[in-house]
């Protein structure tokens, strides 16, 4: 630790909501350019920490204490005054406005002028942007931009608001790796000047990397904390949910005589993919990878039918099928989780049990073509229990769940319909290490029952501990397919970028 | 291909421009009455007050809501003060007519926007909602019957008849042009060159971001509804003036075409997008169909459906090139080039 003053710390703080402790007494303590990495699973008390960092919530007792000035609480334009800025996951920035006007916007309002001149915003926002070496085209419409630019927006929106120390929500998880070496290497950057980093993430590997310090929640309490060169991803996951989590490859070799169960043979769609060609066996669990925009999701996309082949036919179970749409993927076997499952794969609003027969509700039509209820609840009272979602009871709305038993809740709709194919795109983003663990647990279990797995991921780990075989895609290609004991982490980020 | 989108124009404005030209000069071939002063003028005159109702909705749009009171604000804020200076045999001047219109559709729209900032609620219900009060309050306490020009202020009448171009026997151009055309640029440059301006865009494109970064949403919103509502009285005035009567009964229901020249104009209907241009473009073209659809032959009974198609089309084609977009993203394009 440097002997300096910490420019930010918190002491004993204390949060309780409706009886619930939140956060029991966590203190944590930030010198100027630090990078510390604020780990804990869904529910831990990371967000709750931050809240009351950023003074959107108020502790109930301990202290926040900024530049040696002990505070009981802070408010929000009080935090951004002090220099502590938060970048949430969804960086709040505005899609409908230029780089330049986002980058300039928190600083033009703190200044509080009545008049707007794009050449001061078009200067200042320059300025910040030469100065960490960046290349965004500061003239284009926010929405138009990669994620990865959104997030240097986000970034250099707080610099120029005067911030001296952020927080940042999942910082790697919408980034591709290249991108998140670009963002370190700025990160490092800001270091030099003073400026210090709180990363609350997930991904613990490529977090690791880059922080000096480390602090770890669990259930509201601090259960770990030193030096990052203490730590590994595995330390910390055990530290996060209390057992040891395996990186290990679990999955059994296939029986040599497993069938072939999907065939796509020269698959094509226009500006996305071509000549894409692979087979699934029954109960394989094939993972697919690549950059974002390389064309992965595309491919699962044409085989649900939400995106239009030019070429190209798909087999199952030895049938070709023509698939124009969902309804024709849904008939021929085919699931898909999609990307974003909070807004295409769930009705928020509904309970867990309708969630889970959204999908299936045809088949438990009896004799009199009315919904046979009895059948209902025994399937959904069994899906709750093999999935072990995490609720009060089957009736809890989904919204009142967490990442982790929301994914679960979708891929319990599709195993509802008994698909022979199932596809999942990023089933583990926004899921805490416990609940990833899980999830591939309970997909091990179906395709040991014959079920294919697709599985579309840039969580390299997670895809060598559970596939059998993984194809990498790059700019609309399969360019590689890696099978049994040549599934290693390098290798596939290799070939991934190359 | 620079050169290209930038006369494309960021909310399509250049394509509306062209599609304009294409009606002008089929209407110039297919009849030659067409193209003259008188048709030039009479298109000047029917669109000021359709212009100056644009302009609120579309600041209003801009923000991400919508607006459907500003009919009854116009007509209330208008026909009551003129019914109020006919009963009290008081002329305020045209400038005081204007003022006190101005202070009543500014009030009216305080209200709007106090119910949607204060308790976040859609403003296409609220508005729907305070459209149906104004309206009855006005016919219910403050008068229901039709003033002629007989009755009214002198000022007003006056107004009426002043010119700003006056060519015997081919027409003319009326002087309410120039408020309408200083509010026009008045709005435009509000919307550039004002943090309230930029902070309306901010709001339409995330409300969320904008609270996060400091933006006042609740006073901005409040503040929008009354500039909409102030906007909308002098719509209101500008309407009795052009034409010679105050009638309680006029201008609700015109809200939708108003909403589509906008939306014609280049302005979503999520929010974060327009421009003054394309609503000066917006409000022209439809003015143009109504006028003079009947020089190409369509019998005037099909006014309503050439702006409803115009309507869809033009929200067609946005919706197309967002389409687009997405099926390519830049990322993949660019990498494709560097293999390439």
């Amino acid at each position: 630790m440097s002997p300096t003053t910490p420019v930010l710390e918190v002491r004993d703080i204390v949060k309780t909501y409706g009886g619930v402790h939140a956060l029991e007494g966590v203190s944590l303590s930030l010198s100027p350019g630090e990078v510390h990495c604020l780990a804990g699973e869904n529910g831990s008390g990371k967000s709750t920490l931050i809240k009351i960092i950023s003074g959107v919530e108020r502790p109930d007792s301990g202290s926040i204490v900024i530049d040696g000035q002990a505070h009981d609480h802070t408010t929000p334009s009080g935090a951004i005054r002090a220099g502590i800025q938060v970048i949430y996951q969804d960086f709040s920035l505005f899609p409908n406005l230029t780089a330049a006007e986002n980058i300039a916007m928190l600083s033009e309002l703190a200044s509080d002028r009545k008049f707007s001149s794009r050449k001061r915003i078009r200067a200042a926002a320059e300025s910040i942007v030469k100065e960490l070496g960046l290349k965004i085209d500061l003239d284009a419409d926010v929405e138009d931009l990669s994620v990865a630019d959104r997030q240097l927006i986000a970034i250099c929106r707080a610099l120029v608001g005067e911030a001296r120390v952020l927080i940042m929500d999942e910082p790697t998880t919408a980034l591709t790796h290249s991108e998140v070496d670009r963002m370190f290497t700025i990160v490092r950057r800001l270091q030099e000047r003073g400026v210090s980093f709180v990363f609350v993430s997930h991904k613990l590997e490529e977090v690791l990397q880059i922080s000096q310090t480390v602090t770890v929640l669990r259930n509201g309490a601090l259960v770990a904390s030193g030096p990052a060169s203490e730590h590994t991803a595995r330390s910390i996951g055990k530290a996060m949910t209390g057992r040891d989590v395996s990186e290990e490859r679990l999955v059994s070799e296939l029986p040599p005589e497993a069938q072939p169960l999907m065939v796509v043979s020269d698959l094509a769609s226009e500006g996305a993919f071509r000549d894409v060609s692979f087979t699934l066996a029954h109960g394989e669990i094939l993972g697919i990878t690549g950059l974002l925009g390389s064309g992965r999701s595309e491919i699962a996309e044409v085989i649900f039918g939400v995106r239009e082949a030019d070429s190209g036919t798909i087999e199952i179970n030895g049938r070709r099928h023509k698939i124009r749409s969902i309804a024709d993927a849904v008939k021929a076997g085919v699931g898909y989780v999609p990307e974003d499952r909070l807004t295409q794969g769930l009705f928020l609003e509904r309970s867990i049990a309708d969630n889970m027969v959204a999908a299936s509700v045809d088949s438990y039509r009896n004799k009199a073509m009315l919904l046979d209820r009895k059948r209902v609840r025994a399937s959904i009272a069994d899906l709750f229990q093999r999935l072990r979602i995490k609720a009060r009871d089957v009736q809890a709305p989904v919204r009142s769940l967490s990442g982790g038993n929301a994914q679960r809740v979708v891929i319990a709709k599709w195993l509802d319909r008994k698909p022979s194919v199932l596809m999942l795109n990023g089933p583990t983003v926004g899921v805490d290490i416990g609940s990833k663990e899980e999830i591939f647990e309970i997909l091990r279990a179906q395709a040991a029952e014959g079920m294919g797995i697709i599985v579309i991921s840039d969580d390299v780990p997670e895809l060598v501990s559970s596939c059998h075989r993984v194809l990498i895609v790059r700019a609309g290609r399969i360019v590689s397919e890696i099978s049994g004991a040549d599934i290693h982490v390098d290798v596939i980020q290799k070939r991934m970028a190359a | 291909m620079e050169l290209l989108r930038r006369l494309r124009g960021a909310n399509n404005e250049g394509v509306l421009l062209a599609v304009i030209i294409v009606v002008v000069v089929a209407m110039a071939l297919a009849s030659p009455a067409f193209f003259t002063a008188g048709t030039f003028f009479a298109l000047v005159r029917s669109s000021l007050v359709p212009l100056v109702f644009a302009l609120g909705v579309l600041l209003v749009l801009i923000s991400g809501g919508i607006d459907v009171s500003f009919p009854a604000i116009a007509i209330f804020a208008a026909y009551t003060t003129v019914a109020w200076s006919t009963e009290a045999s008081f002329d305020p001047t045209i400038v005081g007519i204007f003022a006190i219109a101005l202070v009543i559709g500014a009030a009216l729209g305080a209200l709007n926007g106090v119910v949607i900032a204060r308790f976040r609620l859609p403003t296409l219900i609220v508005t729907l909602g305070t459209q149906g009060v104004f309206q009855g309050i006005l016919l219910a306490y403050i008068g229901s019957t039709y003033i002629a020009a007989s009755r009214m202020p002198q000022s007003v009448n006056d107004a009426s008849g002043a010119l700003l171009v006056d060519i015997p026997g081919a027409g003319f151009l009326h002087a309410m042009l120039i408020p309408v055309v200083l509010i026009v640029v008045g709005v435009w440059w509000m919307l550039r060159y004002t943090t309230f301006g930029r902070s309306i865009f901010a709001i339409g494109g995330d409300t969320e971001a904008a609270r996060r970064v400091g933006i006042k949403v609740v006073r901005t919103q409040v503040l929008l509804y009354v500039l909409v509502g102030a906007l909308a009285a002098i719509g209101g005035v500008i309407s009795v003036i052009l034409g010679r009567n105050a009638n309680p009964q006029t201008l609700v229901g015109t809200e939708l075409d108003i909403i589509a020249a906008v939306v014609l104009g280049g302005a979503s209907i999520f929010g974060g997008r327009g421009s003054v241009v394309g609503t000066v473009l917006g409000v022209l073209l439809v003015q143009l169909i109504n006028n003079n659809l009947v020089l190409l032959g369509i019998p005037s009974t099909w006014q309503r459906a050439a702006v409803g198609i115009l309507l869809i089309a033009g929200v067609s084609v946005q919706a197309i090139a967002t389409a687009r977009a997405r099926r390519h993203p830049k990322a993949m394009l660019e990498e494709e080039l560097v293999k390439a």
